[in-house]
């Protein structure tokens, strides 16, 4: 599902943000991507956003070339994809439900099956009785279950996340990522980004480490101590 | 329930005629027909829901419609002035007789002769004779010089042909011209006066009216790109987080520019539609002097306003102004934001 080939990326600063990355993620698989900061484990859930393009290298999502990818399909490329922010990138100026709904609403739906699924979505994250609220009233750990719910609303084939759990206690940091493995086992693709290794020490997943824009190891969690 | 469980569930629960388009939506796909139905409905969606935004901020949305307005009104106003100097000029040449000045020395057979001539003329509508005696006795009644006149031995006004000519020379100066100097070349006719310069110099005031107007609506059409762009571009500084968000949930660039070219047109929509007010305030405003100075000329003048056409033209380049400010500023401001 995933696919990088030799990927390097070059910022303008000059800053090789990855280099010579090769990863291959199958469809429903689950991963964690750690590594320090500055190690591209952003630069890389970029690339497969299409935030930036590869400098060197190929990046094939579901066999396509996102080089070969116009940029007046990337929206359409998006619509399949999931992103959790670390800061949730929520908007204040609309409740909880709007915002679960935005992807629905810039694909087309109809109102109804809008609602239908955005309340679905937030079943899942259990938030149904948070709809109408503004997403600031909310707490930290309701933020990022808002911002779960808006990366899957849609049922994208990738769900990618960037330190989904940065502010959050361990406690909540554990659910969150239950929730995640929870999408893995329904069949998508999951690649969340993280430094809370103690966290996923304990789920058994796949862990892809960076460090300086190169993969140094790719193995289970539940290998290493 | 768990997850897995639930989503089984609702799939178990599908049937009936909604079967498809569920299945096509679990895929991440809406459906073409549900799609151009959906685009239907944000385009209205979006129409309404930009209005109300403008509505949530009234003072700020009056102020920029007003500045619009105001750039809009200024030509319009213009315009209805020129258009009413259109029509006065219009009256004043439709009256525009000819004074033919007969000599001195024709004889009563001379005169009726010419005036039979005349008369016949395809080019002349009517003529009328005032005999010297008849013009001595008006300008004594008229001029207040009735004294003076009586000092004279000799009545020096000449015996005068009033001649209006056809209806159809009346925008023809150069066609009346014409009349004038054949009328002059006939034997027993001294001079023909006809008032040209006056209605020249009208119509050269009325052409610079015209480019005036041109000009300054051209102008001022510029300000209003300025302006709305400007307010479009502040709209999008204002609202880049949610555009961010909306491209990267998939929202296309026209799904972004969309409602703020809505923006854009109902800014030109208010002020068009205050720039009409304004004008019609004005014209009532200026309505009674001039009522008042038509009495004094004795015409039944009355004042041209805007009218619909003058408000659906104004709407109408309010709207486009608008638009196209609006696809300037998006053009030259929205890819600048991209997610990052």
């Amino acid at each position: 599902m995933i696919r990088f080939d030799n990927v390097s990326k070059r910022y303008a600063t000059g800053q090789e943000a990855l280099s010579g990355l090769s990863l291959h993620l199958d469809a429903g698989e689950m991963a964690f991507l750690t590594g320090h900061s500055g190690a591209g484990k952003s630069t890389l859930l970029k690339l497969i956003m299409l935030m930036e393009r590869p400098t060197h290298g190929q990046l094939l999502i579901n066999g396509k070339n996102l080089a070969r990818l116009h940029r007046s399909q990337i929206p359409y490329y998006r619509r399949r994809v999931g992103v959790v922010f670390q800061n949730h990138q929520l908007l204040f100026d609309r409740n909880v439900f709007d915002n679960v709904a935005l992807p629905l609403q810039v694909s087309g739906y109809q109102p109804r099956e809008v609602g239908r699924r955005v309340r679905a979505a937030l079943d899942k994250v259990g938030l149904l009785d948070k709809e109408k609220q503004n997403p600031i009233a909310l707490s930290g750990g309701e933020q990022q279950r808002v911002g779960i719910a808006r990366a899957v609303v849609h049922k994208p084939r990738i769900l990618l996340a960037d330190e989904p759990t940065g502010n959050l206690d361990p406690e909540l940091s554990g659910e969150i990522m239950k929730l995640f493995r929870q999408f893995g086992e329904l069949g998508v693709t999951v690649l969340v980004a993280t430094h809370d290794v103690d966290l996923i020490s304990r789920m058994g997943q796949r862990l892809l480490h960076l460090q300086q824009g190169k993969l140094v190891s790719d193995e289970r969690s539940g290998h290493v101590a | 329930m768990s997850l897995s469980n639930r989503l089984r569930g609702e799939r178990q629960n599908q049937s009936g005629p909604t079967r498809d388009v569920r299945r096509g939506a679990s895929e991440g796909r809406a459906r073409w027909s549900d799609k151009l139905k959906s685009y239907v409905d944000h385009h209205r969606s979006v129409f309404v829901s930009t209005g109300r935004r403008l509505l949530a901020e009234p003072v700020q949305t009056l102020m920029t419609a007003l500045v619009v307005a105001i750039a809009l009104g200024l030509p319009a106003a213009l315009y209805v002035g020129v258009v009413n100097l259109q029509q006065l000029g219009g009256r004043v040449e439709s009256s525009a007789q000819m004074t033919v000045f007969l000599k001195k020395t024709a004889n009563a057979a001379d005169i009726d002769s010419l005036q039979k001539n005349l008369q016949k003329d395809p080019d002349i509508q009517s003529v009328s004779y005032i005999s010297s005696q008849q013009a001595l006795q008006e300008f004594q009644l008229l001029s207040g010089f009735g004294n003076v006149l009586e000092m004279l031995d000799d009545n020096p006004l000449p015996a005068v042909l009033l001649v209006q000519p056809d209806p159809r020379f009346r925008a023809d100066l150069v066609g009346s011209e014409a009349l004038v100097a054949r009328i002059a070349a006939l034997a027993t006719v001294d001079d023909v006066r006809l008032d040209m310069k006056w209605m020249r110099r009208l119509q050269g005031i009325l052409e610079i009216g015209q480019r005036l107007v041109l000009s300054l609506g051209l102008a001022l059409s510029l300000g209003v790109l300025l302006i709305i762009g400007n307010t479009i571009r502040l709209a999008i500084e204002s609202r880049r987080d949610e555009i961010v968000v909306v491209k990267l949930v998939g929202g296309t660039d026209s799904y972004v520019r969309r409602p703020l070219l809505y923006t854009g047109l109902w800014y030109g929509l208010l002020g068009g539609l205050i720039a009409w007010l304004l004008v019609l305030l004005a014209m009532l405003w200026v309505a009674g002097p001039v009522a008042k100075l038509a009495v004094l000329y004795q015409t039944s003048f009355q004042l041209a306003g805007l009218g619909m056409t003058g408000l659906l033209g104004l709407l109408l380049s309010g709207a486009l102004l608008g638009l196209i400010g609006a696809w300037l500023a998006v053009a030259r401001h929205l890819a600048s934001i991209e997610p990052k």
